[in-house]
């Protein structure tokens, strides 16, 4: 069974393809490991193990009839419960959307039961993908592989833990602001955010709208392609999805060079406030790609500078329209609804009860930006600050072809320790904003531990120049599992401080 | 409660009146503005909704291409300058009915702005300038029930319907309309009647008020004569017909002066007009300006409409409905009050159609507005939907014309034809309805006639020529009607002579 835990996305794919293993026992197997490890690491808010047994089913029904199967047909895949499906309860992580059962699916959902992905259950998240920790969740904290004392990223930490504890070989998140590159940073795993617009917005539960972005999260470079194939293309229910060809982004991660590749680092993302293993983890990464043949230059983005702030104004602003329809009135938690207390009475005692710290904070800051008097100054400059940041992107792409920096600052803290620190809690995304801001695409690769942590490695890309992404990330990530003798979580699975994964001795 | 006024020309005496007149347009696309509900009007509660429209965590709005083309086409009507580039706002507020407790609409970026449009009341021609025209979705209704007004405040429980969430309107915000003095409700309902006239020749909304699918907001304020500074206004809702436009302006200036009168202040407030009563009730105040929250819709992308297709619109606009009018009163040399007539009668179309095929304006007018009109109303039809196309209408008064048949004999032909029993031709053969006109068969009947009534020939020889209607009654009764009438009565005249 650890085989098959094991084993990446492509390569199950490839088995159940051929007959070697059902998808059945594929989704068994990582039932399994659910069933054996999410106690400890609380990864998953709904798990339908029959559901996705039946989706199993059907997948190997079809092989039996000889006919053609998609390039992931039949391997699990864990989804943030931030994405609508039929009939399993969406929560975004929380209270107040609790017995919510969504009556569609989202596009992206559409496209990954067509491609007969087996959907296993909804991961935690926190609270509608305001965080970067889990611990904003309405329901639990879920805790890192790693380290179970140390927060697993977010908001899609629920994604990225199930990842690394090989709960699932796929996953599905949401980056508003780094929602799935510093998750797969600190679990050791790869996330990519692709271009704004690249991959349908559409079922899938706003936090802010101009910055929300589905994306792949895998553990290898070549599986996170591959599901990117699946779930990425235009989507005419999405009007702010773009109407172009999807890159070929397996292609590119199964070409893995970089050499003549031009890479810029950027300035302004390191030094005070960085941890050293961080930093030194990402300068022997660039060493790395220098011996592949890629061209490191140093680039200045000086409005990077601004980015965090910009955000926490734009972002909010969204949040508090898009969050305004929780009412209690037609979906989802209903407090005090007693024939006493008046509409406004049990909106206000529902959503004094549903909503958690973070998401009051956030509509009430976003509620005050956009207020009159205060929105010229507030969202109206953070507005050209997005622009400038933009402009500091095409500047820098003119010259180069990547840019890099890791992908946070730190490695996984421990829970706990930014809880009432929501600065340092931002700070993890001080990074990967940027990208937000602009739309273009990024990813976070595995590039080494620092005091036995996971690093993440960011690359930046162009919009719509996903490829580039995959083809770095390959050759970086080939280059190292090579070095290293396998993949970083490989590292965990055969170490003590994994063993209760119960999943080594396989390689 | 009705408030105290004073007469409407004291009150125009001391004040001018000052306007400001919002109308909402509902668009007659087939599906609704950001979504692919169908917008038919009078389904079962709500069934035409779907994730979209209902507002649902995760759905996404995605402009309805129609319903932009319709705006614009609305726009280059009122003479506005059409947006290069604009986009849709969102206008955070509550209420029941909204899905998503924020409104798609346009704020600062409307489609269309800067217009201008000539309303005429009695002769006299009004510049009404137009602000903006804009695009936004409409909300669900409401049905508040238990309590006596149908209002909100005492109601028990309220029901909702979804089906109209999401419709397209286009919100049409005058300038500030001054200089109107004592016409300003009749301006106002000139305006409304001309915006309803020209929604349906562009064909782009039913715009019937009863149905709501055109709705006017007035506003209005008073300010004492000689004095610029615009008095606080209300916004008067409710008001759901021509007439309605008018009277309620009529009543908000007659109180408002009547307040002012007093030594009181207005209230900056919105109104809720009282049809039964005639009168207008305080809403809620406006002084505690609500806060929208606007900014950009970030679901949807910027409108950039081409130029190229701009133009390609401006060349669908049909004739400007009021331009009509007044070319078609001089072609037919209608006076003011016929050509009244004729549009209130909503025959403007046919009569136009049966002067074309050949009908006098003036018969054409006698057999739509008379004849036509009553069967009409019979049926419980418009005047287009009746089965007598306007060629036919023609055709029957070539037949009068020709002396083929007479004015009661072409009312049957009409029956004939509404009946399908064909065309006119083809009624008067069926039917044998042709007056006879062969003059041995006539002045038998006459001669029969001069016989059968001895008296009144004695009294037609003492030059009592009056008394011949009785002969030419008795003759008409025995060709059962099918004789010309002025034929009959030379013949008479003659024998007797």
């Amino acid at each position: 069974m650890s085989e098959l835990l094991r084993a990446g996305a492509a390569e199950l794919a490839g088995r159940i393809a051929t007959g070697e293993v059902s998808a059945r026992e594929v989704t068994a197997a990582h039932l399994d490991q659910i069933a054996g490890v999410d106690d400890r690491i609380k990864a998953f808010l709904y798990v339908d193990g029959k559901r996705a047994l039946a989706a199993a089913d059907a997948v190997d029904a079809k092989r039996a009839a000889g006919e053609e199967l998609g390039p992931l047909a039949g391997v699990p895949l864990a989804m943030k419960d931030i994405f609508t499906m039929k009939g399993a309860p969406t929560t975004c992580g929380s209270r107040i959307l609790e017995g919510w059962v969504p009556p569609y699916n989202s596009t992206i959902t559409d496209k990954l039961l067509a491609a007969g992905v087996v959907v296993l259950g909804k991961t935690n998240m926190d609270e509608f993908a305001m965080g970067s920790s889990t611990e904003n969740s309405g329901f639990f904290t879920t805790h890192n592989p790693w380290d179970n004392t140390k927060i697993p990223g977010g908001s899609g930490g629920g994604s990225a833990a199930a990842l690394a504890s090989f709960e699932a070989p796929l996953a599905i998140g949401t980056d508003t602001g780094g929602s799935i590159r510093q998750p797969a940073s600190v679990t050791g795993t790869v996330g990519v955010k692709p271009t704004y617009g690249a991959t349908s917005r559409y079922g899938v539960v706003a936090m802010a709208s101009s910055l929300d972005t589905p994306g792949p999260c895998a553990r290898t470079v070549l599986d996170a392609a591959l599901l990117h194939q699946v779930i990425a293309g235009w989507d005419p229910r999405d009007a702010t999805s773009i109407n172009a060809p999807v890159p070929d982004v397996v292609a590119a991660a199964r070409h893995a060079d970089v050499a003549g590749m031009k890479i810029g680092v950027v300035r302004e993302f390191g030094g005070e406030g960085y941890q050293p293993g961080v930093e030194q983890r990402f300068g022997e990464a660039l060493a790395v790609l220098e011996g592949l043949g890629a061209e490191i230059v140093e680039v200045s983005c000086p409005h990077f500078d601004y980015a965090l702030a910009a955000y926490y104004l734009i972002m909010p602003s969204e949040v508090s329209s898009n969050l305004a329809r929780f009412d209690a009135m037609r979906y989802g938690l209903r407090v005090g609804d007693d024939g006493v207390n008046s509409v406004e009475e049990v909106m206000n005692l529902t959503r004094g009860a549903g909503f958690g710290a973070e998401a009051k904070r956030r509509i009430i800051i976003g509620t005050y930006a956009l207020s009159s008097g205060y929105y010229d100054a507030y969202y109206g400059s953070a507005q050209k600050v997005r622009t400038l940041i933009t402009r500091d992107f095409d500047a820098a792409f003119a010259n180069v072809d990547v840019l890099v920096s890791p992908t946070t600052p730190t490695t996984a803290f421990t829970i706990g320790e930014r809880a009432d620190d929501p600065l340092a809690m931002y700070k993890a995304d001080l990074c990967t904003i940027p990208s937000n801001l602009a739309g273009n695409c990024a990813a976070s690769i595995p590039c080494g531990l620092a005091d036995g942590l996971p690093v993440g490695f960011q690359v930046m890309a162009p919009a719509l120049a996903d490829d580039r992404l995959y083809r770095l990330g390959a050759a970086l990530e080939a280059e190292l599992t090579s070095r290293w003798g396998g993949g970083l979580l490989d590292q965990l699975a055969e170490s003590p401080s994994g063993a209760y994964l119960n999943v080594g001795g396989v390689r | 409660m009705s408030s105290a006024v004073v007469d409407f020309d004291d009150a125009l005496a001391a004040f001018d009146p000052v306007l400001g007149l919002e109308v909402h347009v509902e668009l007659n696309t087939a599906s609704k503005m950001f979504c692919g509900c169908s917008t038919a009007f009078g389904a079962e509660p709500n069934t035409h909704t779907c994730p979209v429209c209902l507002g649902l965590p995760g759905s996404l709005p995605v402009v309805n291409a129609k319903a932009i083309e319709s705006a614009i086409r609305i726009g280059l009507a009122l003479n506005c300058k059409i947006a290069d580039w604009c986009r849709f706002a969102r206008k955070n507020y509550f209420y029941p009915d909204m899905t998503k407790d924020f409104q798609i609409s346009q704020y600062d970026e409307p489609i269309a702005f800067d217009g201008w449009v000539d309303i005429d009341v009695d002769g006299e021609t009004f510049r009404i300038e137009i602000e903006r025209a804009h695009m936004e979705e409409d909300a669900g209704k409401l049905l508040h029930l238990g309590g006596t007004t149908g209002r909100i405040g005492d109601a028990e429980y309220s029901l909702l319907d979804y089906n109209r969430a999401g419709t397209p309107l286009i919100e049409i915000v005058t300038k500030t309309i001054s200089g109107t003095g004592s016409k300003a409700p009749q301006v106002a309902k000139a305006y409304v009647s001309f915006l309803r006239d020209l929604m349906v020749s562009l064909d782009v909304s039913d715009a019937r008020m009863e149905q709501a699918s055109l709705r006017c907001d007035a506003n209005v304020s008073i300010m004492p004569k000689g004095t610029t500074t615009l008095g606080l206004r209300t916004e008067t809702k409710n008001v759901n017909s021509l007439r309605s436009v008018e009277r309620a302006l009529h009543h908000e200036i007659c109180r408002q002066a009547a307040v002012l009168s007093s030594g009181g202040l207005v209230q900056q407030e919105t109104r809720h007009w009282h049809e039964d009563g005639g009168y207008t009730t305080s809403g809620r105040l406006k002084s505690d300006a609500e806060d929208y929250r606007y900014f950009p819709e970030p679901d949807l992308v910027p409108v950039a409409p081409s130029r190229e297709w701009v133009e390609e619109l401006r060349a669908t606009l049909p004739e400007l409905p009021n331009l009509r009018k007044l070319r078609l009163q001089g072609d037919w040399g209608f006076t003011d009050l016929e050509l009244q007539d004729v549009v209130n009668a909503g025959a403007l179309d046919v009569i136009e159609a049966t002067v074309a095929a050949g009908a006098s304006p003036q018969a054409a007018r006698k057999w739509w507005l008379t004849e036509l009109a009553r069967r009409a109303n019979e049926a419980g039809v418009e005047l287009a939907e009746l089965a007598i196309t306007p060629a036919q209408v023609a055709e029957v008064q070539g037949l009068v014309d020709a002396g083929t048949v007479n004015d009661k004999l072409a009312r049957q032909v009409i029956e004939g034809v509404l009946a399908g029993e064909g065309t006119p031709a083809e009624v008067v053969a069926r039917r044998n309805l042709a007056v006879v006109s062969d003059s041995g068969e006539l002045a038998a009947a006459v001669d029969r006639a001069i016989a059968a009534n001895p008296d009144v020939v004695i009294r037609i020889r003492d030059g009592h020529l009056q008394a011949a209607g009785a002969l030419i009654g008795a003759v008409m009764k025995e060709m059962r009607g099918q004789a010309d009438a002025a034929a009959v009565r030379e013949l008479v005249l003659a024998k007797l002579a």
